[in-house]
């Protein structure tokens, strides 16, 4: 028995949101006195992911898993979980998590929630964990039924502690020669900014109040002096200002960033379902009267053009004096 | 081309939410339901378009009880051609994906599409569920489906950019922002609605993996604190001190 938490490479590097869920799954290890093994497709240094909390790291290795296509990756993990004799099971609730745990938990027969925010609750043969339901309005308590149980973890829910610890890392050879996706990858499109929206801290983001899409100079400026990722509203996206991949909201992107900073954005309520599980808002309307103050922490009302300069210009001393 | 969109019944987005039994249930008291977007705006509408185009038949499938009925027939005004209702608690989504997969395994569907997540539950789980239960490819987080002798050709979402596959029929597929255009049913479309097939179909033996034992209602923010325009520098102290935030 043990803890089984996917993980995965972006740019050499084991990304953020995998180590939150080797984090999370060692704690759940520690509850239930076992260990939690890592998995993980491709070559890259992972010693992070030992650091992270798992004992054990397996490299997954087949051909056919480059393209982490689910239906080949479903057979891989099921395999991992079968030889590690995992109960539970843990993926990161991004692409390859919202693609893949409801697969292999179909398959397993295992309970599965999606997007969980808190550590589990487990007491005898008990298990609950909490999620986000009514996109963010509400939490819900969930209770596991089955013997194995998938968990796939809401990114930035929980800070990252990395430890002076490390695995043991096992190269795990995996058959799919039984399984065939006819799946055929003609083309990927990597998007041109440097930061993923999901996994930023930091996000500034900008609405209609910018008039046109030859004033995002300045929110690209703030955004950089910050570390910050750049997003949008629906509006903006739609009207092309923006590349859709930045539109944050219902129909868009969800995130929760440490920090998230609104400019020229009305706060309607589509686009609070997006964004209201961010730590800490920033309003900047020159309308008193917009709703999303009552959703804010922090409030500037003002025009844009001339409160974000200034913002900068504060950015810039503060970095002066605190470095 | 025969088309399977599943669709859910989820509270309008405006709703304000609360709960009900000792917050165990949902209050549905005096909510508007509606077809959850994903499942309308991209799914259904781009299955609608690619029938027009090529032929076939679209077909709707909700699991859950009578009372959501009126959401199935707006489906069918948008312009389905028939309806299948499962008449099942959907509360748990492996449930449901076993009900739909039940109902859909011999009905030789090229194409099953769903929204990317229901914006009640925010789950994200149907699609992939019903491909495993179907063994049948799943393309996740669409955003551009055509399809031409027998293949389709997808763009989605992946992280950091896009993909491009191509896959031959049958599959399933999630549908995200960028498939097609919303529709407003018009007069003609209402009209021919009532009196189109919606079939109900008895629930299937299914496995009840998850429950929900109790809700809370998120915390909201206390008061926003305002701060001079003239002086965005207390905000910079305020985030670096008050907020930890940078």
């Amino acid at each position: 028995m043990s803890v089984v938490v996917y993980t995965e490479i972006a740019k050499g590097k084991v990304k953020k949101s995998s180590l939150e869920a080797v984090n999370y799954g060692s704690r759940i290890a520690a509850q239930l006195n076992t260990t939690a093994t890592a998995i993980i497709v491709g070559d890259a240094d992972v010693s992070d992911l030992g650091k992270a909390g798992a004992k054990k790291v397996l490299k997954l290795k087949n051909d056919k898993l480059k393209d982490l296509n689910g239906q080949y990756l479903t057979s891989a993990i099921e395999q991992a979980v079968a030889a590690e004799g995992a109960t539970v099971i843990i993926f990161p609730f991004d692409f390859t998590g919202k693609e893949v745990a409801p697969r292999l938990a179909a398959r397993l027969k295992a309970g599965l929630v999606a997007g969980a925010v808190d550590n589990p609750v487990i007491s005898g043969d008990s298990f609950t964990v909490k999620k986000n339901v009514f996109s963010g309005k509400a939490v819900a308590t969930y209770v596991l039924h089955s013997s194995k149980k998938v968990i796939s973890l809401l990114p930035n829910s929980f800070p990252i502690e990395l430890k002076d610890s490390a695995a043991e890392v096992v190269d795990f050879a995996v058959n799919l020669d039984a399984v065939n996706s006819p799946i055929k990858v003609k083309e990927v499109k990597k998007a041109t900014t440097e930061l993923n929206l999901p996994d930023a801290e930091l996000v500034v983001s900008a609405g209609r109040g910018l008039k046109g899409p030859e004033n995002w100079g300045m929110i690209e400026e703030l955004a950089k002096e910050l570390g910050a990722a750049t997003a949008c509203s629906r509006p903006v996206a739609d009207m092309h200002w923006r590349d859709h991949h930045e539109h944050v909201g219902q129909t868009g992107v969800a995130i929760r960033p440490n920090l998230y900073i609104a400019i020229g954005i009305s706060g309607a309520i589509q686009h609070l379902a997006g964004v209201n599980g961010s730590k800490t808002i920033v309003v900047i309307n020159s309308d008193k009267e917009a709703p999303f103050f009552k959703s804010a922490d922090y409030g500037i009302v003002g025009d844009a053009f001339e409160v974000v300069p200034k913002l900068i210009a504060a950015i810039k001393s503060f970095k002066a004096n605190h470095n | 081309m025969k088309i399977l969109v599943c669709i859910s019944n989820v509270p309008d987005t405006t709703t304000k939410i609360s709960f009900v039994n000792n917050d165990t249930a949902f209050n549905t008291a005096g909510v508007q339901f509606v077809i959850n977007p994903y499942d309308e705006w991209y799914a259904l509408v781009r299955a609608l378009e690619l029938k027009e185009a090529q032929g076939g038949n679209v077909t709707i499938i909700h699991v859950g009880g009578a009372d959501s009925e009126a959401t199935i027939r707006k489906g069918l005004a948008i312009g389905a051609d028939d309806a299948v209702r499962i008449d099942s608690d959907p509360n748990d989504a492996f449930a449901a994906a076993e009900q739909i997969a039940a109902y859909a395994k011999d009905k030789g569907f090229d194409l099953i599409m769903a929204g990317k997540e229901t914006i009640n539950y925010n789950g994200s789980m149907v699609g992939a569920m019903l491909a495993e239960l179907l063994n049948l490819p799943f393309i996740s987080m669409a955003t551009k489906l055509d399809v031409a002798s027998n293949v389709a050709t997808i763009e989605h979402d992946i992280d950091g950019g896009v993909e491009v596959v191509e896959c031959p029929l049958p599959l399933v597929l999630s549908a995200n922002k960028g498939m097609a255009e919303a529709r407003i049913p018009n007069m003609r479309g209402i009209m021919a609605a009532r009196t189109k097939p919606l079939q109900v179909v008895a629930a299937a033996a299914a496995d009840k993996l998850t429950s929900i034992s109790n809700y809370t209602l998120a915390k909201g923010r206390t008061d926003c604190k305002f701060i001079d325009p003239a002086h965005p520098e207390q905000l910079i102290e305020l985030l670096h001190t008050e907020a930890k935030a940078i």
